[in-house]
C-alpha cells in the first residue's frame, strides 16, 4: 500500500486523541498528565512536517523545531509546578488536586 | 489610500518592534540585577519594572505618533503593527502597571517579596504585546507561549501555600492542554492553506477552495478558537478560572484578570474578523462558533456566581460572563462589533482593576480575609471605599449611567444589527441575573452589621482606585474621546 499523507494525518490524529484522553481519563499520577501532554504535542508535529514534506515547502519544519523548543520549556515549568506543588502536599495523585472545587 | 505597508529591510523591521525590543532587554537587565542583589531587591526591581513599562508605554506612544495608521507589516510577514494593536498594548501595559504597583505592599506583608514577581509580570507583558502584535501562526504560538508559561508560575508563585501551588498545577495542566489544541489547530490551517502567514491564509481562505481544503479549514480555526477560548476563559474552557482565582495571591489574579485576557481577545479578533473576513449575508462558520461560546460563558457567568462565598471566586465567574458580552460584539463580525469588543475591554481592565484594588483592601489586624461576609458594614467604617465599591458593582452589572452600561450597549448594538436578535436577549436576561449577585453585595456592604474596620490602605492602591472610579462614574460625560480611539482602532483592521 502506499503510505500518502493521509496516513500520516490519521497516525497524528490518533496520537492526539490518546493524548487528550490521557489528561482527562487518567485518574493516578500527574506525571502521566505531563506525558499525555508532550504526545499532543508530538502529534502536532507529525502533522507539521507531514503537511511540510506533502507541500514542499520548509514554514512546516521550521514551526515544529518552535514547537520541539516550547515544548521543552514547558516540560521544565511543569515539573517544577509539580516538585513545589509535591512538597506541600506530600503526594502526585490526581484524585488529591482537590482542595478547591472546580 | 494604500491599506498595507510592507517593511523589507531587517532595520526597520526593528524600529517596528521597539517596544517589545526595549522589554526584552529591559526584562533581562532587571533580572540580573535581582540575581546579583538577592531577595532583598524586590522593591527596586518593582519600581524597575514599573519604570521599564511606562518606557515601553511612551515608545508604542512615540511608534503611534510616526503616523502609523494602516498595517504596518515587518519581519517577513511575521509582525504587524497597526492603530488596533498599538491600542491593545495601551490598554495591556496599563494593565501590568497597576499590576505592579499593587502588589509590592501586599508581597512585602505576605513575605512573599521576591524579585521573580515584576521580573515574571514583565516577561509575560512582552508575550501579550507579541500576541496582539503577530501575523503569522509562528509569532503568534511564541507570544502565546511566553505569557502563558510566565503566568504558570506566576499562579503558583506563592510556593509554600498549598492553593497557590494547587491552582499553578492546574492552570498549567488545562493551559497546557490549550496549547496543544491551539498549535494542531495550527498545524491544520497551514496544511490546508500552505502558509502561516495571516495575510496569505486570509488569501487562500477567500479564494475557491476544494470540499476537503474547506473541511480542513473549518476544523483549523475551531481549534484554534479552542485555545484561545481557554485564555479567555469562556465556557466550556472556563474550568480553570474559578480555582485560580481562588487560590493565587491577589496581586496575581489581578493581573490575570485584566492583561491576558485582552491580549487572548485581541488574539481572537484577528483570527476571526482579520483571517475570514464576514460579507455582507454570508455567515461565516466561526461566527455560529462565537456566538455558542457567548451565550454559555453569559448564562454560566450570571448562574454560577450566585451561591458564591468567596470574592475572589465569584469575580472569576463574573469575568467568564463578561468574557460571553464582549464576544457579543465580536459575533457580528463588522467593524462596529469590533469597535464595541475593544470598548468593552478598556471599561472591563478599569473596572476590574478597581474591584482588585478593593479586594487588595480587604485586611484585618490577623490578615487578609476574601469573603463576601467580611464586606458586611463597609459603609459604616469607610463611607468612599464602600462607595466606590458599590459603584464597580454597579457598573459591571451594567447600570446606567455608569461605564459598563456602555460597554453592554455598545457591543450589542452591532449584533442586532447583524441579526442576532436571540443572543442580544439572553445577553440582557444574564445580565439581569448577575444584578442579583452584584446587588447582594452592595446589600451586604450597606445594610449588613458592620464587622470591623479595615486596615488603611498605602497611597498607590488609592491612586489606582482613584484612576478607575472617576473612570466608570465619569465616562458618560467624555465618552466621545474613548469611542473615537475604539472605531479608529477598530478601522484599522478592516
Amino acid at each position: 500500500m502506499e503510505i500518502g499523507l493521509s496516513q500520516y494525518l490519521i497516525v497524528a490524529a490518533i496520537l492526539f486523541t490518546i493524548g487528550i484522553f490521557g489528561i482527562f481519563l487518567n485518574r493516578k499520577n500527574i506525571i502521566v498528565i505531563l506525558m499525555s501532554v508532550e504526545l499532543m504535542l508530538l502529534a502536532v508535529n507529525i502533522n507539521l512536517v507531514a503537511f511540510s514534506s506533502f507541500l514542499g515547502n520548509l514554514i512546516g519544519q521550521v514551526f515544529a523545531m518552535f514547537v520541539l523548543t516550547v515544548a521543552a520549556a514547558e516540560a521544565a515549568i511543569g515539573l517544577a509546578i509539580l516538585v513545589v506543588y509535591f512538597r506541600n502536599r506530600g503526594n502526585i495523585d490526581v484524585e488529591d488536586v482537590n482542595l478547591m472545587k472546580g | 489610500m494604500e491599506t498595507i505597508k510592507v517593511i523589507d529591510s531587517l532595520h526597520a523591521s526593528l524600529d517596528l518592534a521597539l517596544p517589545e525590543v526595549i522589554m526584552a532587554l529591559g526584562a533581562m537587565a532587571l533580572m540580573m540585577y535581582g540575581v546579583f542583589r538577592g531577595e532583598k531587591s524586590f522593591s527596586a526591581v518593582s519600581w524597575g519594572a514599573f519604570g521599564l513599562i511606562v518606557v515601553t508605554g511612551l515608545s508604542v506612544m512615540d511608534l503611534a505618533a510616526n503616523d502609523i495608521t494602516v498595517r504596518t507589516i515587518g519581519f517577513s510577514g511575521a509582525f504587524v503593527v497597526e492603530p488596533f494593536s498599538i491600542f491593545l498594548k495601551y490598554l495591556i501595559l496599563a494593565g501590568s502597571g497597576a499590576a505592579v504597583l499593587m502588589a509590592m505592599d501586599f508581597m512585602k506583608r505576605e513575605k512573599l517579596a521576591r524579585f521573580e514577581y515584576p521580573v515574571l509580570v514583565v516577561l509575560a507583558t512582552l508575550g501579550m504585546m507579541i500576541m496582539v502584535s503577530a501575523n503569522d501562526l509562528i509569532s503568534l504560538y511564541m507570544g502565546l507561549e511566553l505569557q502563558s508559561l510566565a503566568l504558570y508560575v506566576l499562579a503558583a508563585f506563592n510556593r509554600d501555600s498549598l492553593r497557590s501551588t494547587e491552582s499553578g498545577l492546574k492552570y498549567f495542566v488545562l493551559g497546557a492542554v490549550s496549547s496543544g489544541l491551539l498549535l494542531y489547530g495550527c498545524s491544520l490551517l497551514y496544511g490546508f492553506t500552505g502558509t502561516t502567514n495571516f495575510d496569505a491564509l486570509a488569501k487562500v481562505a477567500a479564494g475557491d477552495l476544494s470540499g476537503s481544503a474547506q473541511m480542513g479549514l473549518i476544523f483549523g480555526i475551531t481549534f484554534l478558537l479552542a485555545g484561545l477560548a481557554f485564555k479567555i476563559s469562556a465556557v466550556p474552557f472556563h474550568m480553570w478560572t474559578p480555582d485560580v482565582y481562588e487560590g493565587s495571591p491577589t496581586p496575581v489574579v489581578a493581573f490575570f484578570a485584566a492583561a491576558p485576557k485582552i491580549a487572548a481577545m485581541g488574539l481572537f479578533i484577528r483570527v476571526t474578523v482579520g483571517l475570514f473576513p464576514v460579507s455582507e449575508g454570508v455567515e461565516q462558520p466561526w461566527q455560529q462558533i462565537v456566538v455558542f461560546v457567548a451565550i454559555a460563558s453569559m448564562v454560566l457567568g450570571a448562574f454560577a456566581a450566585i451561591g458564591q462565598t468567596n470574592i475572589k471566586r465569584l469575580m472569576a465567574y463574573s469575568s467568564i460572563g463578561h468574557m460571553g458580552y464582549a464576544l457579543v460584539g465580536l459575533s457580528a463580525g463588522t467593524k462596529e462589533g469590533v469597535d464595541g469588543v475593544l470598548l468593552y475591554m478598556l471599561i472591563y481592565l478599569f473596572t476590574v482593576t478597581g474591584v482588585f484594588v478593593c479586594i487588595l483592601a480587604m485586611r484585618r489586624k490577623e490578615g487578609m480575609v476574601e469573603h463576601i461576609s467580611d464586606l458586611a458594614g463597609m459603609s459604616q467604617n469607610h463611607k468612599i471605599g464602600a462607595f466606590v465599591l458599590s459603584m464597580l458593582f454597579f457598573s459591571l452589572a451594567g447600570i446606567p449611567p455608569l461605564a459598563g452600561f456602555w460597554g453592554k450597549l455598545f457591543v450589542f448594538l452591532p449584533a442586532i444589527q447583524a441579526g442576532y436578535i436571540l443572543l442580544v436577549v439572553i445577553g440582557a436576561l444574564a445580565s439581569v441575573v448577575s444584578a442579583f449577585y452584584y446587588l447582594r453585595i452592595v446589600k451586604i456592604i450597606y445594610f449588613d452589621e458592620p464587622e470591623g474596620a479595615f486596615q488603611p490602605q498605602p497611597m498607590a492602591l488609592r491612586l489606582i482606585l482613584a484612576v478607575s472610579a472617576i473612570f466608570t462614574l465619569g465616562l458618560t460625560l467624555f465618552l466621545q474621546v474613548p469611542r473615537e480611539w475604539t472605531s479608529f482602532a477598530a478601522g484599522s483592521l478592516f
